[in-house]
Parts: C-alpha cells; sequence; structure tokens
C-alpha cells in the first residue's frame, strides 16, 4: 500500500488531479448544507454579474439563480452520474468481456460481434436516440450512458482473461475442481483487475463529459441543476453575459481533466513494469 | 481484396439491418401510441387523424408485417414523414448531408494532420519542455467539452475580436457566387472545424506520440541507427511509417465519435448539418428524423469503417485479408 501511494503522488499531476478532485468532492458533499435552498429558485435580480454582492459571490444568471449555488449542486449530480454510469457499465462490460474470453469459440464470436455493433454505431447519437424516446430522467441518462459505454471494458476484460487463462494458477485451480464461475471471479478477475481500475476512472470522466453534453441539448433530467444545462441555459445570452457560460463550463474541464491524471497517476502506480518500459 | 470489401460490406448491412429493428423496437417501446409517436403528437392529436395515420402506415397490420414494411421502406430510403415539416425525412437529411460531410471531412483531416504532426514533435523531443507544452495542451483538450470550446471560440473571435463569423454556413443575403461564396463559406467553416478538429487532435496526438514511442524501442530501429541513417531519415521513414498504423486503426474506430462532435458542433454554430437537424428535431420531439439522422449517420460511419480498412490493407500489406 505504502508503495502504491509513493508510486502515485510520484506522478506530480496526478497528486494536483487528486486536489482538484477532493474539492469537487467536498462541494457536492457541503451543497446541500451551503445552499439549503433549491437551486432554482430566484435569489436577486437576473444578471447580477460575479463579485458584486455579498453573498453571491458569483452573481446570478438569466433567472436570478444563485450560480455558485447551481455549481455546487452540478458537482453533485456530475460525480453521481460519473460514478453510477461507471458502475453499471463494468457490471455489463465485465461479465461479457470476462466470459468472452474464459469460452472462447462460438460464445467469443457472438459476443464480441455484439461488442462490435455497438462500438460502430455512433454512441452520442445512440445514447440522443434513447433519451429523446423515453422521458429524460437522472435514471434514463445513467442508463443511456452506461449502454454507449460499456464496449471498452468488454474489450479489456477479454483481453486480459484471454492472456491469463492458459496460466497455470489457473489450470491449479481447475484442477482443484473449481467451477468456471469461481475461477473467473476469485483467480482470474482478481488479477485483471488494475487495468480495469485505470480504465474505470477515466470511463467517469467520459460519462461527465457525455452528462454534460446531453444536458446542454436539453435532454438532461429537468428537475435537475446541472453544469451541462446552465451553459445551454446561458448559451443565448453568451454576448451580454458571457460569464455564466464561462464558469460551468471551467467546472467541468477542471473535474474532467483531475479524473484524467488520477488515471494517469493510478496507472503510473498500479503497471509500474509498463511505466518503466514507456519512459 | 475483393472477398475482403465483400465481406466487410455483409457485416455492414447486418448492422445496418440490426439498427433498422432496434429504431422499430423503440419507437414501439415509447410511451404511447406509435402512430402518435412518429406524428410527434402524444396525447394531442384527435383519435380520426390517429385512425388515419395507422391505416397510412400500416400500423393496423400485425407487428412482423409493420417490421418487414419498415425494413423496405428504410432500404428504399425512405425514412417516413416528418409531419412537422411536413416533409419527408429523407429530403431533409439529403438537404443537410453535404453540410456535415464537409464539416467532418475537413476537422478530420485537420485533426489528423495536426496531431500526427505534434505527436512526432513531441516524441522526438520526449521528457523536454516541448514535449511537455504539446502533451499538456493534449490533456487540456482532451479534458474540455466541445460545446464549451465552441461557446468560448465563438465568444473570442466572433464576438470580441469580430475576425470571424460564428453563426451559419454563409452570408445571408449576400448574394456570394463562384469564388466569393466558397470564400465566404470557408470563412464560415473555420470555426466549428478548428473546434471540432481540436478534440480528435489531441486523441491522434497521444497515440502518435506513444506509438512513436515504442517503435523507437524495436530492433529493427537500433540497425538503422547502426548504419549511421540520420537522425530525420529514421524518424520519417523508419519509425512514423510503422507507427501510423494503429493511428489508422484509431481513427476508423474514432469515426461515430466525429459524427457524434459535430451534433455538438453544428448546435453551437448552426450549422446547417444532420447534426443541427437532429437538435432542432428534438427540441419538437420529431422522433421519424431523430431516427432517421441517426440510421443515416450509422450508414455513413460504417462506408468511411470500410474506406479505413481498405487503406489500412494499401499501408500494411503484412494484414492479412480476413473479415
Amino acid at each position: 500500500m505504502m508503495s502504491f501511494w509513493k508510486r502515485f503522488s510520484y506522478n506530480r499531476g496526478a497528486v494536483i488531479g487528486l486536489v482538484i478532485l477532493t474539492f469537487v468532492i467536498a462541494a457536492a458533499i457541503l451543497a446541500p448544507i451551503l445552499f439549503p435552498q433549491s437551486p432554482w429558485k430566484m435569489v436577486q435580480r437576473p444578471f447580477l454579474p460575479p463579485f458584486t454582492q455579498d453573498g453571491l459571490l458569483l452573481g446570478t444568471d438569466a433567472l436570478g439563480r444563485n450560480v455558485l449555488a447551481g455549481l455546487a449542486h452540478g458537482a453533485y449530480v456530475s460525480l453521481l452520474v460519473g460514478l453510477v454510469s461507471t458502475i453499471v457499465a463494468l457490471a455489463i462490460g465485465v461479465p461479457v468481456g470476462a466470459a468472452a474470453g474464459y469460452f472462447a469459440g462460438r460464445i467469443d464470436d457472438a459476443l464480441m460481434r455484439f461488442t462490435e455493433f455497438f462500438q460502430t454505431i455512433p454512441s452520442f447519437a445512440l445514447a440522443i436516440v434513447l433519451l429523446a424516446i423515453f422521458q429524460p430522467s437522472l435514471t434514463f441518462v445513467i442508463i443511456a450512458i452506461s449502454i454507449v459505454s460499456w464496449p471498452p471494458v468488454a474489450r479489456l476484460v477479454r483481453g486480459e482473461v484471454l492472456s491469463l487463462r492458459t496460466r497455470e494458477f489457473v489450470e491449479a485451480a481447475s484442477l482443484s475442481g473449481l467451477g468456471n464461475l469461481q475461477i473467473i471471479t476469485r483467480h482470474i478477475l482478481p488479477n485483471a483487475l488494475p487495468p480495469i481500475i485505470v480504465l474505470a476512472s477515466l470511463m467517469v470522466a467520459q460519462a461527465i463529459l457525455l452528462e454534460s453534453s446531453l444536458s446542454f441539448l436539453g435532454l438532461g433530467d429537468p428537475n435537475i441543476m446541472s453544469w451541462g444545462y446552465m451553459i445551454g441555459a446561458a448559451r443565448t445570452v453568451i454576448r451580454t453575459a458571457w460569464w455564466l457560460s464561462f464558469l460551468p463550463g471551467m467546472a467541468i474541464l477542471l473535474t474532467v481533466l483531475a479524473l484524467n491524471l488520477i488515471g494517469e497517476g493510478l496507472n503510473d502506480a498500479l503497471n509500474p513494469r509498463l511505466t518503466r518500459k514507456s519512459e | 481484396m475483393i472477398r475482403f470489401i465483400l465481406g466487410r460490406l455483409i457485416k455492414a448491412v447486418f448492422i445496418l439491418l440490426a439498427i433498422l429493428v432496434f429504431n422499430f423496437l423503440l419507437i414501439h417501446a415509447a410511451p404511447g401510441d406509435p402512430a402518435a409517436v412518429m406524428a410527434g403528437e402524444a396525447g394531442a392529436a384527435d383519435e380520426k387523424f390517429l385512425a388515419d395515420l395507422r391505416a397510412r402506415f400500416g400500423l393496423d397490420q400485425p407487428l412482423y408485417m409493420q417490421l418487414w414494411l419498415y425494413i423496405k421502406g428504410a432500404v428504399q430510403l425512405d425514412l417516413g414523414y416528418s409531419f412537422r415539416q411536413q416533409m419527408p425525412v429523407a429530403e431533409m437529411i439529403g438537404d443537410r448531408l453535404p453540410a456535415t460531410l464537409l464539416l467532418t471531412g475537413v476537422a478530420f483531416v485537420l485533426s489528423l494532420v495536426l496531431g500526427v504532426t505534434a505527436g512526432v514533435a513531441a516524441s522526438a523531443r520526449q521528457g523536454r519542455w516541448g514535449d511537455t507544452l504539446i502533451s499538456t495542451f493534449a490533456l487540456l483538450f482532451y479534458a474540455t467539452p466541445l460545446f464549451w470550446v465552441a461557446l468560448m471560440a465563438t465568444l473570442v473571435f466572433s464576438v470580441w475580436l469580430e475576425w470571424l463569423p460564428g453563426f451559419g454556413y454563409s452570408t445571408i443575403g449576400a448574394g456570394y457566387t463562384g469564388m466569393a461564396h466558397v470564400l465566404d463559406v470557408a470563412k464560415h467553416l473555420v470555426l466549428p472545424a478548428s473546434t471540432l478538429g481540436l478534440f480528435f487532435t489531441a486523441i491522434y496526438m497521444r497515440m502518435t506520440r506513444a506509438s512513436m514511442l515504442e517503435v523507437s524501442r524495436l530492433d529493427f530501429v537500433k540497425t538503422a541507427r547502426a548504419k549511421g541513417l540520420t537522425r530525420g531519415v529514421i524518424q520519417r521513414r523508419h519509425i512514423l511509417r510503422n507507427a501510423l498504423l494503429p493511428v489508422i486503426t484509431l481513427a476508423g474506430l474514432q469515426a461515430g465519435q466525429i459524427f457524434g462532435g459535430a451534433i455538438l458542433t453544428e448546435t453551437v454554430f448552426a450549422w446547417p448539418g444532420i447534426g443541427r437537424l437532429m437538435f432542432e428535431a428534438i427540441n419538437q420531439r420529431d422522433y421519424n428524423v431523430i431516427l432517421g439522422v441517426f440510421y443515416i449517420s450509422a450508414a455513413m460511419v460504417l462506408l468511411f469503417n470500410l474506406i479505413t480498412d481498405v487503406i489500412y490493407v494499401i499501408v500494411d500489406p503484412r494484414i492479412r485479408l480476413t473479415t
């Protein structure tokens, strides 16, 4: 554990990423305490510029809503969607990939065709189609994002399982009479974990980008304040109040950047051999 | 080669058929009467109008017959009717497709050229400040929401600096013809194409850099160095040629992503392509148009994948022609 932390913190970018992410998580947790009022509530006159009034640090938007409160509540939504949709995508991708890699042959063929189908079709358009036809709610946003983001997991897990399943410890487990399911879950998958963790951290970042793009187009949950929605709503007033689009965009940029940096740090820490090779 | 292309074509046809079945099921899974869904008037239309619709589109027939009619129509490029615009969907998409192809084509070439150049430059300066600078830029663009870059680009280059138009395809009412029209469109294209391109530049740059570094450690590069070839020749003729292969593969896989980006870019810049059409259709709940754009974009992506596959085989004769 100590050496993990040492290798992780050796990557300066990863430490910066961790600091930023901690800040975003704190904002998300503290949002309901610091801003107990609904972020949709009108608190002042519209278009109040930032740093002009005490208590409204970042001013108000086109409908007089507190921008800082919106950002804090948006942090919660972004992190929630990013995390949950990644977990759901893993729950689809890991079994598909593991079964394909372990059983090989026809099962592998069929499962990989299925994966390829989802990888070929334009994923963002697919997410739009799903959300346009079913009424957009937070649950459906998460489902749509998971459906378009599981194929890379399946491919990665399949590759890992393929290379692990002929190893001696797997043969030993098989000879000792363990069933397929136990071999996969207890012996193969734990060894495939490091690259999956790295991929998962990058998937959270991608999911946050995807969620913001969908809410920007007006396909988010209409009852939930999110960063993408804030930019979409401020789009028409960009000439007069550019900061209303600028601030939520910076929030997305910093969060996604932090997650990408952490992903690189995790990669250094969990795959030490790989890193040394590429240095 | 012909067998290889044929195999790929058959696969593409199967994927398109699967998308059609998927679309069909979605219409029927949507809350409400399919006729009402197709008319985009869930709950509002009167009963006689819906009955007419059902008869007209065969919705009173059994489900498998409907599926057959739907696929038959789509194969003949009949993508249904937009009741909002009072126009066949195929015609609407046909009008808008050239603008999207222009935007995505220019953005793709731009990102590939810029990305590979920057990647080669970064790998040649590995670990020095030039590398750090290029890699930092790539990391930033990779993490930035595309629609936000588009908005900020409009703000800076169109609203503040007034260098470039940030809106539309050509100057409305200017009536340019010939060369003047081409220049006018090109001016309007600069911002959308570079915003769309920059995100992918970041991806190709990272891939090229990693791939160059990996190939440069292989034995044949050592041999070339031992022969006394200059650094530049080794970089170009020995490393780059081999390092490009994974980049081409990735570029082929990214076709769908570029279209996704085009939806956002076209929305922000009011670029009259099928991405913007999809955005307008979302706001109007015009389902036939949304599904039609989805189908056509998938067909475009498959075509593009086929082209990259062929290029790949030409660039690298070692590839076995399996389907």
